[in-house]
């Protein structure tokens, strides 16, 4: 309950005693380039082979000649848009930009670099983290529609190259009985993911006390601890919206 | 001017600042001497806003600061340099980005007239062509000046030095104590000083205090320094032998 509180005071204290404007769009276009630009290439690699995989060992599975291929391009659009484009990137991105996050201030911490900031009159943790908060919640999203493409454009290739679906019951299992309420619902979630990731990292990382050895051990706990945060918010999110 | 009045600091059990009361002078190099442990950088954490005290006082120039409110703080500490042990530059930012900092966050100048001070600064604390290396591709001496050069790139009216000679040989250690004192006298700041080393001590201590388990034992310039009474002052500058050469030596004279 003590960490919940200090957390909750943290969050509070990134939209007291902020700086100009101007500063923050400037940040924000830094961090976002940090965050989500250079997380382009990961996401991609991980979501032509979530797609590739899920298409293969769907087909596998569905061997009864009573069900049509095209089903297999269905299952694979909605394990993608409702679990795999938002869930499984953000655990991926919650190992890259989490740990980068926590690393970075947690250095800064204990090089000083962050109490160089507060003798300047500057609210560290709005300048610092702010940024990078705002920079998770909005390219997130972006990332995961992104993963969302390429991995149906995954499973497609993987389908139509090894001969267990054609391209035409691809694409018609794609549009088959589309919802669009799903993609409404992943982008819900790619927005509280983004912000677990940053919020539970950038907090790990800016209390962060001792030496180097403690950097490693806040970058390791915010990758843990965002993972967790994830699934959790992913049971609930499904229970809210879905249940 | 600072005046600092019975500042009182406990970790858990332990006290580490027992009521230090002291005034620092406009224009002065003030040091706080001490051995390890005895709180000197607490007392000066306490000074500049990032600890809290339990009890007592800090006054800038006669304006309350702790407890103060949060835009009476920022407006003080807008006012504040500080020079800290490893020269807390900012990693992924280059020299000249380093020291433009507070200008770029703090003010409304132009882009011109910011790297105009830079220059300024840089040329000041005697460095010359390093504006584009990043703090990882300069010597721990240069470090030192981009930290002092940063601390005064806003005109601050004061500035605080914690062990600014940590890590450094006896000959770059002089030129940084020389330096500060400088930059003291030409911008008429008030200087704090944290520091153990003796050298500094007697090169540039206007005024000096002397901390011992908490408390202030003693207090005085580095010409009163030497014939102290004080036991533990005593023990703490004749524990260099080369001080206590110079002491045999004065006493010879």
């Amino acid at each position: 309950m003590k960490i919940l509180g200090q957390f909750m005071i943290f969050m509070g204290s990134l939209f007291v005693n902020k700086e100009s404007f101007k500063t923050y769009i400037d940040l924000f276009f830094e961090e976002a380039v940090k965050i989500g630009v250079k997380s382009v290439v990961i996401v991609a690699i991980i979501s032509l082979f979530m797609g590739a995989v899920t298409t293969v060992q769907t087909a596998y599975n569905l061997v009864s000649p009573l069900i049509p291929d095209f089903v297999i391009s269905q299952v694979v659009r909605e394990m993608t848009l409702l679990e795999l484009a938002p869930t499984v990137t953000a655990i991926v991105f919650a190992g890259k930009v989490g740990s980068n996050i926590a690393g970075e201030l947690g250095t800064m911490r204990i090089t000083e670099q962050i109490d160089a900031l507060e003798v300047m009159g500057i609210n560290a943790a709005s300048y610092l983290v702010l940024p990078k908060l705002l920079a998770s919640i909005i390219m997130y999203p972006l990332l995961v529609v992104f993963a969302m493409f390429l991995s149906l454009v995954g499973g497609y290739l993987a389908g139509t190259m090894t001969g267990v679906i054609t391209p035409e019951d691809y694409i018609y299992g794609i549009r088959f009985e589309y919802n669009s309420f799903n993609i409404t619902f992943a982008l819900i979630k790619s927005v509280v993911f983004g912000y677990i990731i940053a919020a539970i990292s950038s907090f790990k990382g800016f209390f962060t006390v001792g030496g180097a050895l403690e950097v490693g051990q806040s970058s390791t706990s915010a990758v843990t601890n965002s993972c967790i945060g994830i699934l959790l918010a992913d049971y609930l999110l499904a229970q809210l919206f879905l249940g | 001017m600072i005046r600092i009045e019975n500042i009182k600091k406990s970790f858990s059990d332990k006290s580490v600042l027992k009521g230090i009361s002291a005034t620092f002078e406009q224009g002065k190099t003030n040091l706080i001497i001490g051995a390890s442990g005895t709180g000197k950088s607490v007392l000066l954490k306490n000074i500049v806003g990032l600890i809290e005290p339990d009890e007592g006082q800090v006054y800038y120039n006669e304006r309350p600061f702790l407890r103060a409110s949060r835009d009476e703080k920022t407006e003080i500490r807008r006012e504040i340099g500080m020079l800290f042990q490893g020269g807390a530059l900012f990693d992924s930012k280059t020299v000249e980005e380093n020291i433009k900092f507070p200008l770029d966050v703090l003010t409304n100048y132009g882009e011109e007239e910011k790297l105009d001070r830079v220059n300024f600064c840089l040329k000041r604390v005697d460095l010359e062509n390093v504006n584009s290396k990043k703090p990882s591709e300069i010597s721990g001496g240069m470090k030192k000046r981009v930290g002092i050069a940063r601390a005064i790139v806003n005109n601050s009216k004061y500035l605080f030095c914690d062990e600014p000679n940590s890590g450094l040989d006896p000959q770059t250690a002089i030129l940084i104590d020389n330096l500060i004192k400088e930059i003291t006298e030409e911008f008429n700041i008030t200087t704090i000083v944290v520091t153990h080393d003796m050298n500094s001590v007697m090169e540039i201590g206007d005024n000096i205090i002397f901390l011992h388990e908490g408390l202030k034992l003693w207090e005085g310039s580095s010409e009163d320094i030497i014939d102290t009474e004080v036991k533990e002052l005593q023990s703490f500058m004749f524990a260099n032998k080369l001080v206590r050469a110079v002491k045999k030596l004065s006493a010879e004279k």
